[in-house]
């Protein structure tokens, strides 16, 4: 069976002033639907870079990538992002940002109060239908975050990306939001690519961790695959070897193999 | 700005005056009790003292400095004879403001019409400016080419003196009053164009890429991202060019006459009546800072930080 994105020998070239910046080479990776695939790496590994890619935010300078066999070319609904600063447009509520989405994806074939339904359904997926009618900047950052997932999910997205979404929040609200994308996942079956640089995030969220080495000219180092059973439970989990075994990898590789580029210089 | 809402607030406070009302509706006990507390001692009685100290302490600075000025002024005034003091001044302008609208023919009206025909002429060659400065700011902001095109032009026009524009504008226009209309418009343009322009591009690529993803039509683009996104852009170069505007229609009427402001002060520099020129700095003051504000509050209201 192919899979449903498909990422062969992709590579993005940036032209800069100082000439040209070799960001990524020779990607070649295979997410299956219904995977959760977490992008780690250090700073400047061009994990967002791979992310926007999939995203049509950037065009590969070579190679191809494909989702449910077309090529992706520029973004688009199906390829929903959750971006690390939330983006949300201050002016518009959180309703109205999460509804601006779906009137884009669903306002051709459905009703005004079919939109504003699925809107609302967003919200309640999120747990923020209290908060609907507020602007962006009379929540906290983690309640924007949600709405930002919200959005991002009532799109009905192929593949769900998520650019360090939890990056700029506090501990106990991000692990309070990684349960719930837990949740959220399983309940629609989603396809999420996720950048993360948080070792314990992409263990406790993926299928399979994507590691990649320093840039420039990043590729993928290595793949782990984490074969923990779902659901997963956090304080569970504190004390499964297994999980300790798969952090460990992952850091072995963050810290030994790939060291950070500023003391390997 | 919050040194003023605050006193503002605890003010409010003070006139609502519940608890004063609740004290006198309580039992006689309690009353004879509150009798034998001192007043100044209540609850209500030291909100009311904190809301007295709050503001006299946000209002003393501002009173000390008109207090300073009008100090330095009378001084000024005594020591030379033809400038008149506060309060000769003072005296002159209730006569003047008592009768604002009096028309006795176009070389002697009141000073509410003076006024007014300079908000006229400003309103006009401001919103002509607007008008075309607005739009042709969003366009240079977004398109590269146009904004290379057009910055040359921009940087060379921009410092030229606004009262330069008279003689062009008196030529072209063969009026005064269109003329000194012109002089407003081509002054205050440049604030509004250059700050839209900035605004556009000064968009967080964050919103951009929201609506890049969204696959926004380019009409949901600019009314749901573009045109919020700048609007405080826009709101900046308005305030600025208004009061460029404001600033230029005194110089500009007094070159050219007719009714208002700032050839009123010509007239009265004529007449020799300084009190009067003085009372006119005062109103051009007010009246800028009154403009300024309101587009301030306008402002503040788009705000989304």
């Amino acid at each position: 069976m192919q899979s449903y994105v498909q990422i062969e020998n992709a590579s993005m070239v940036f032209s800069t002033k100082k000439g040209k910046f070799t960001a990524l080479t020779d990607i070649n990776l295979n997410v299956d639907q219904g995977e959760f695939i977490a992008l780690i790496g250090h700073s400047g590994c061009g994990k967002s870079t791979l992310l926007n890619l999939v995203a049509g935010l950037l065009d590969a300078t070579d190679g191809v990538l494909l989702l449910a066999n077309k090529e992706i070319k520029g973004p688009g609904p199906e390829r929903s992002v959750v971006f690390q600063n939330h983006s949300l447009l201050p002016w518009l509520t959180a309703f109205e940002n999460v509804y601006l989405a779906v009137e884009k994806v669903f306002g051709d074939k459905e009703t005004k109060a079919q939109l504003k339904a699925r809107t609302h359904a967003a919200l309640e997926l999120v747990g923020l239908t209290h908060a609907s009618a507020k602007l962006p900047g009379e929540i906290s950052g983690g309640m924007k975050q949600r709405v930002g997932i919200a959005r991002a999910l009532a799109m009905e997205p192929k593949v769900l990306l998520m650019d360090e979404p939890f990056g700029a929040l506090d501990a106990l609200t991000r692990a309070h939001l990684q349960d719930e994308l837990m949740k959220i996942v399983a309940a629609t079956k989603s396809t999420v690519i996720m950048v993360t640089h948080d070792v314990d995030e992409a263990v406790l969220l993926s299928d399979r961790i994507v590691m990649m080495t320093n840039g420039p000219a990043a590729t993928i180092g290595e793949i782990l695959s984490v074969d923990l059973p779902r659901p997963r439970e956090r304080l569970a989990l504190a004390h499964d070897p297994q999980y300790h075994e798969l952090r460990s990898q992952v850091l072995e590789f963050l810290y030994s193999r790939q060291m950070r580029p500023k003391e390997a210089a | 700005m919050s040194a003023i809402n605050a006193t503002t607030e605890s003010l409010s406070e003070i006139l609502s005056g519940d608890d004063v009302v609740l004290a006198s509706k309580e039992s006689p006990a309690a009353a004879s009790r509150a009798r034998r507390t001192p007043l100044l001692e209540t609850e209500s009685g030291k909100r009311v003292i904190e809301g007295a100290v709050n503001l006299v302490k946000a209002a003393f600075p501002p009173l000390l400095g008109i207090l300073f000025f009008v100090a330095l002024w009378a001084l000024v005034a005594n020591t030379n004879k033809s400038i008149p003091g506060p309060v000769e001044t003072w005296g002159a302008a209730v006569v003047l403001f008592s009768d604002p609208f009096y028309n006795n023919g176009p070389n002697d009206m009141g000073i509410g019409w003076n006024i007014l025909n300079s908000l006229y002429r400003v309103g006009l060659g401001f919103g002509a400016a607007a008008i075309i400065g607005i739009p042709l700011g969003f366009m240079i902001g977004r398109f590269q080419f146009l904004n290379q095109m057009m910055s040359p032009i921009i940087s060379i026009l921009r410092p030229v003196s606004p009262l330069a524009w008279l003689p062009i504008g008196l030529l072209v226009l063969q009026k005064a009053e269109p003329a000194s209309i012109w002089v407003i418009f081509i002054s205050s343009i440049w604030p509004m164009v250059l700050n839209t322009a900035a605004g556009v591009q000064r968009i967080p690529q964050d919103y951009l890429n929201v609506a890049r993803v969204l696959n926004l039509s380019e009409f949901k683009v600019f009314t749901k991202i573009l045109f919020p996104a700048v609007l405080p852009y826009v709101l900046t170069g308005v305030r600025l060019a208004i009061g460029v505007a404001w600033l230029v229609i005194v110089a500009a009427e007094m070159l050219t006459g007719g009714v208002g402001i700032g050839f009123w002060v010509w007239d009265e520099w004529n007449n020799l009546n300084v009190a009067h020129i003085i009372i006119a700095i005062f109103v051009v003051g007010i009246v800028g800072l009154l403009l300024e504000q309101l587009l301030m509050l306008i402002a503040k209201r788009f705000s989304y930080d």
